[in-house]
């Protein structure tokens, strides 16, 4: 990948992201934190549009920030005020300690091994997504469907309250 | 300027190990789930980067393999604010370190 154009698109995302992934954790309020989330969630976004990624970037943006970000922002609100607070409990030290440990390992894994890649893009559009996973996958996205009704079927019955259980047995 | 495998494995290894901290040190059960969705949003993009530059007989596999991450990570995430607002509801906090029932 070449050029002036995506060396600037991914220093700016790569700043983004991880300034407000950073923000996540230090910030005190846990509104505040979740409105970072999705920033971070939309330079990630971004990061897929510049490994030309387009429909997972509308995907990321589509699930993680109109779902699951509104989400947490309704759990954050059914809760009073008093528990917004984003503190750490005790383990903030080793916490910390052993983020650095992985994220070391993890930066020497990535400089000394011996990557196999490919010059050129491989080109994937949505086209070839949707006839992957309706062919060679199509198992295991018939599963993943199966999961998101259990999942969506049960998060209901986990917030369902007792009265709301008695009138339905009337 | 090029850019390589190398740049995106470095941004998505960051992001994870600051979302493992985060789902390690956090108070609030919410914010132990933000770090869990960080940690998952940094391996997506390592997939895609794989994807994009790894020498693959098949590099849609690497798209496919994320469309299912987003889909399990979207359940969890309606599971756990579920079991979020529930708990509150019985035990009046939603602070990880005061849900210690099972404790001696």
């Amino acid at each position: 990948m070449d050029g002036a154009g995506v060396g600037i698109a991914f220093w700016a995302l790569a700043f983004v992201t991880l300034g407000a992934a950073g923000g996540v954790m230090v910030s005190r309020n846990l509104l505040h934190a979740v409105l970072l989330l999705i920033v971070t969630f939309i330079g990630v976004a971004g990061f897929f549009v510049l490994l030309s990624a387009e429909f997972i970037a509308m995907a990321q943006i589509v699930i993680y920030v109109g779902a699951i970000a509104v989400l947490m922002l309704f759990a954050i609100v059914l809760t009073p005020r008093t528990i917004r607070d984003n503190s750490e409990t005790a383990m903030v030290g080793p916490a910390i300690l052993l983020g650095i440990a992985l994220g070391t390992v993890f930066l020497f894994v990535i400089y000394d091994t011996e990557w196999a890649v490919v010059a050129s893009d491989p080109a994937l559009s949505a086209e070839d997504l949707g006839k992957a996973l309706l062919s060679t996958w199509v198992l295991p996205f018939e599963i993943a469907s199966v999961l998101l009704t259990a999942a969506l079927v049960g998060a209901i019955m986990l917030v369902r309250t007792s009265e709301e259980e008695a009138e339905d047995d009337a | 300027m090029t850019l390589d495998l190398e740049h995106f494995l470095t941004v998505g290894a960051l992001l994870f190990s600051l979302g493992l901290v985060i789902a390690l040190s956090k108070r609030n059960a919410v914010g132990v789930l933000m770090g869990i969705e960080l940690m998952l949003n940094a391996v997506n993009l390592t997939l895609i980067a794989f994807s994009r530059f790894g020498a693959s007989e098949q590099p849609i596999a690497g798209h496919v393999f994320v469309s299912f991450v987003i889909t399990v990570a979207a359940a969890e995430a309606a599971v756990a604010l579920a079991m979020a607002v529930s708990i509150y509801r019985t035990r009046e906090t939603v602070e990880v370190d005061q849900l210690d029932l099972l404790r001696l």
